[in-house]
């Protein structure tokens, strides 16, 4: 598959992730397409359970083994289609051409292995060098997100949840990757930590020329970080565009939800907005457009069919029926 | 781990009906509950299903290989081994049962004597109970059997006693959890009995590891009895017990193979039933441990 | 660590007194007459009398108690035998040989083979290995290894004559032995396995592996099972109580000339000294091997390491911690 564009690093077509439970099939991920540019940052917002890691996890090919029923589409990374690799072939990738910083630190380290022998693991694996370059590289790694190298022989249970996070981006970053997905990175650490580690993340990004995906539902993060956004509801891209496009002109009622949910200082209010209701069952998705049963102006032509993604101008598009009728 | 989580979940499945619907959906438990069914029915209807009495000796017909007549043969006395083995569940089965409601029993007393006083009652309880489990079960009960003879209450003595500690530590943990807790101070401060609320969080609390623990104890209890029958301990001859039946089969192995094949073979579906059951149990009561 | 070890080794001296003292007051009250048993029915009143005598029987419970504690403990001396008048003591390190070749042996087999199948399970979950794995399990807990013992006499010594049916003069003796008294330990063990081995493979940990780069057996030998080893060593250490129990009794199937067969052998002489003798040694052996499992934990599990090297408090925590970890994590 020949990718459209020099710039192109990334592209993901029609992707769609089905689990299973107790053979009940549950749809995580419903025909996905975006696309990214090298050196360019996207930001995949939404809320818990809306699919944007199944996404991050399929695009790095370690969905879960045993509930994982089917993974389709095309995840297109530097001209070559991920889905149709060998594990083999996927396994010399990973790490070294993409790699992943997940959101829990306190279960994302083996808490058997050193902190330090878990950051020369990949090292060994990709640059083929022996046991001692391996250390000292990972040393540096260490010194790198703020460790002192001393550390090397510590186990992670010796480690705070922002120090446990600095070692899984330093495992992460380890073997300079193309590609760096990060999954809510500063979800489950202290308030006071989040932005310290963002910033961290923000600078060896810039380093290290990175292109990144950003999972995230913080949209403070997404305005600090990101170039394009894709907002995820319910498995499926529902509004794409740049990061101002989507922050001044946001087109789907979802997303001016979730910028109505955001709190405006400047403004005395009773309470916060909210989106009335539930995200769908993943299990039993609703037909027509999946936000329907939350939206406020949703009609029986949204029920119906549906709905496609509709260009709202530049490179912003829309899954939305009253997007096409306004643009 | 997400202890707090998982309290609340067990409260939430001690619904009787629930669980025995999630038992009734898995196939294992439901097999190792049909084939308990037959056994038990077979030791009370024992003396309408067993052709011939346990002890009945017919010299004429002895050692003879299965047959219509015998289904599964004769031993050296011409006893029918089907009867006896079908009266021998009789034995099993009041062995086994005796010997887990003796322990767990055992083991719930103390264990909320220990865990409510606390202190040194606590400190005394637990470390006999360490003493008990530092002796290998088969020990213990080839020792107590040496001291109380043979016989069935003697062998459920001797079996029993191991199984106390198990048990005692199941429900000292759950009273210490209850007995933590601020709504028992705050029962306490508005003058309700303090026995009788913990007595009523504890107990619910510790079922299922119990209910799932006495499973599988009462599948050991049966292998250890029988092991204590084999080496001449436990329940003594002429009772069929089927533990007696592999040890008296024994010294005809040679030639009639099947007087220690069969008892066997129904041991071993009578301790997989158990266990069958115990696995359901343990899913149907906790169900975030099912993958 | 070693001062740990000390410790350890100083704990278990009241422990093991303790259950000298419960085998020896249980024993106490064992039914029949010493002297009778020592000269028979025939013997007169004083032959008796001079008997209980000489081996302080007359003596009261707490004296004989006291006495019985010294000779075990100070001069390791575990009595005679009211049978042929030997040491106890020399008479169990003459058939321990038999015993430990027995014991450890099949905990060895079972432990190797237990392990991969349990992980071969778990790696190919509700697959056709998973299934047959786990049949092969539940009947392997059911059964007891005695009877295979029988079953296995009856196929490979009486039906095929391939093997020796009993005795213990070559390496051919402990074949049936072994698999007779590993089977259910390694039922257990693969069941184990099976369960902590899936729990762990669920772990972000191994997520983060994959992301590495790590390759699949990689990802198992140097995350997964390192893991999966805490719940599994417990079982293994309540594996080495059941089995030693099941390798008594499997001697006498095989009439090895082990302690199982020396402790049957005593029942049946009452020769009483050499029962008391015989379960006071093992419990001490069981209380060492209780604690080698104790240390392998730490061997496995940094958390476990540090908190032994750190304060009480500490390691109470990560104790729970662990157990609590067992508890959700599997078999019992």
């Amino acid at each position: 598959m020949m990718s459209t564009g020099n710039n192109e690093l990334l592209s993901v077509k029609n992707l769609q992730v089905v689990y299973t439970s107790d053979g009940v099939p549950i749809h995580a991920v419903n025909g996905v397409t975006f696309s990214l540019e090298k050196g360019k940052t996207l930001g995949l917002v939404g809320e818990t359970g809306a699919g944007k890691t199944s996404i991050a996890k399929a695009i790095l090919g370690v969905l879960p083994e045993f509930s994982t029923k089917s993974c389709a589409g095309e995840i297109c990374f530097q001209g070559t289609d991920l889905l149709s690799l060998k594990e083999r072939q996927m396994a010399e990738m990973r790490g070294r051409d993409i790699a992943m910083i997940f959101q829990d630190p306190m279960t994302a380290l083996n808490p058997v292995m050193t902190v330090g022998d878990q950051i020369a693991e990949g090292i060994r694996i990709h640059n083929k060098v022996g046991k001692k370059k391996a250390r000292e590289m990972a040393e540096a790694m260490l010194e790198m997100v703020g460790i002192p190298a001393g550390r090397y022989k510590d186990y992670p249970h010796q480690f705070s949840g922002g120090m446990k996070q600095r070692v899984v981006i330093a495992i992460a970053l380890s073997c300079r990757p193309t590609l760096l997905l990060a999954d809510e990175p500063t979800t489950a650490l202290d308030v006071t930590i989040q932005a310290q580690v963002l910033e961290m993340i923000v600078k060896l990004r810039d380093e290290m020329g990175m292109s990144m995906i950003m999972i995230t539902h913080d949209l403070g993060v997404v305005a600090e970080v990101c170039d394009y956004v894709a907002v995820v509801y319910a498995g499926e891209v529902v509004e794409y565009g740049t990061l101002s496009e989507i922050y001044h002109n946001p087109a789907h009622p979802y997303t001016q939800g979730l910028f109505g949910a955001l709190p405006d200082i400047s403004v005395e209010t009773e309470r916060l907005h909210s989106i009335q209701g539930m995200p769908p069952d993943p299990s039993h998705l609703p037909e027509g457009c999946k936000f329907a049963p939350r939206c406020p102006h949703a009609t029986d032509a949204c029920r119906s069919g549906e709905v496609g993604l509709e260009n709202c101008g530049g490179t912003h598009t829309c899954r939305c029926l009253r997007a096409k009728e306004e643009g | 781990m997400a202890r707090g989580k998982a309290v609340a979940e067990e409260k939430k499945v001690g619904n009787g009906t629930l669980v025995l619907k999630r038992l009734m959906k898995n196939p294992n438990a439901v097999i190792g509950l049909i084939i308990l069914v037959i056994i038990v029915l077979m030791a009370i209807f024992a003396n309408a299903i067993a052709p011939y009495g346990y002890a009945e000796i017919n010299v004429p017909d002895r050692l003879q290989t299965p047959s219509l007549k015998h289904f599964f043969g004769t031993d050296e006395m011409g006893r029918d081994l089907f009867s006896r083995i079908v009266y021998g569940a009789r034995d099993t089965l009041k062995l086994s049962l005796g010997t887990v409601v003796f322990g767990t029993g055992m083991g719930i007393v103390l264990g909320s004597i220990a865990g409510y006083f606390g202190g040194w009652v606590d400190n005394l309880i637990m470390r006999i109970l360490d003493v008990i489990s530092a002796i290998p079960g088969i020990l213990m009960a080839i020792c107590i059997s040496a001291v109380l003879g043979g016989g069935l209450i003697p062998t459920i003595f001797a079996l029993g006693a191991g199984g106390i500690p198990g048990s005692a530590r199941i429900l000292r943990a759950q009273m210490i959890s209850v007995r933590e807790q601020e709504f028992v101070e705050a029962a306490t401060s508005i003058n309700a009995s303090k026995l009788r609320i913990i007595a009523k969080h504890v107990f619910p609390n510790s079922m299922s590891p119990l209910i799932v623990s006495a499973s599988m104890s009462l599948a050991n209890a049966i292998i250890a009895a029988s092991s204590l029958s084999f080496i001449g301990l436990g329940v003594q001859p002429p009772n069929p017990e089927w533990g007696a039946l592999l040890a008296a089969g024994r010294s005809q192995i040679r030639d009639y193979p099947h007087l220690v094949m069969l008892p066997g073979v129904v041991i071993m579906l009578t301790v997989l039933a158990f266990n069958l059951l115990g696995d359901g149990l343990r899913d149907a009561l906790d169900p975030k441990l099912k993958k | 660590m070693i001062r740990y070890i000390g410790k350890r080794l100083l704990q278990m001296i009241p422990v093991v007194v303790c259950v000298a003292i419960l085998i020896f007051t249980i024993m106490y009250f064992v039914p029949g007459d010493p002297a009778e048993i020592i000269l028979g029915v025939t013997a007169t009143t004083q032959e008796k009398e001079a008997v209980r005598e000489s081996l302080g029987l007359n003596q009261p419970y707490v004296v004989r108690l006291a006495d019985f504690l010294r000779d075990t403990f100070l001069r390791f001396d575990l009595g005679t035998s009211y049978i042929d008048g030997t040491s106890v003591l020399k008479n169990i390190m003459a058939r321990l040989p038999y015993t430990l070749i027995i014991s450890v042996g099949s905990m060895a087999f079972a432990m190797v083979v237990g392990i991969i199948l349990g992980t071969i399970a778990a790696l190919n979950q509700n697959g056709i290995a998973d299934r047959l794995c786990m049949i092969l399990a539940l009947i392997g807990v059911s059964m007891p290894g005695f009877w295979l013992a029988l079953m296995l006499v009856i196929w490979l010594a009486l039906q095929h004559n391939i093997l020796p049916s009993y005795g213990a003069g070559s390496i051919k003796h402990f074949i049936m032995p072994w698999i007779a008294a590993a089977l259910p330990e390694l039922a257990r063990l693969a069941r184990q396995a099976r369960s902590s081995m899936l729990e762990v493979i669920h772990s972000d940990f191994v997520t983060t592996a994959k992301a590495k780069g790590v390759k699949k057996w990689n990802v198992v030998f140097k995350h997964e099972l390192p893991n999966a080893m805490i719940p599994i060593i417990t079982t293994i250490g309540a594996g080495l109580a059941h089995g030693m129990g099941g390798a008594l009794v499997i001697e006498s199937v095989f009439s090895i000339p082990g302690l199982g067969l020396y402790i049957t052998n005593s029942i049946n002489n009452r020769d009483y000294p050499a029962v008391q003798g015989t379960i006071v040694f093992f419990s001490i052996v069981f209380s060492v091997i209780m604690l080698l499992v104790d240390l392998a934990y730490a061997a496995v599990d940094p958390r476990i390491k540090a908190a032994f090297s750190g304060s009480a408090q500490k390691r109470k925590k990560v104790k729970a911690a662990v157990s609590e970890e067992k508890e959700n994590g599997g078999e019992r």
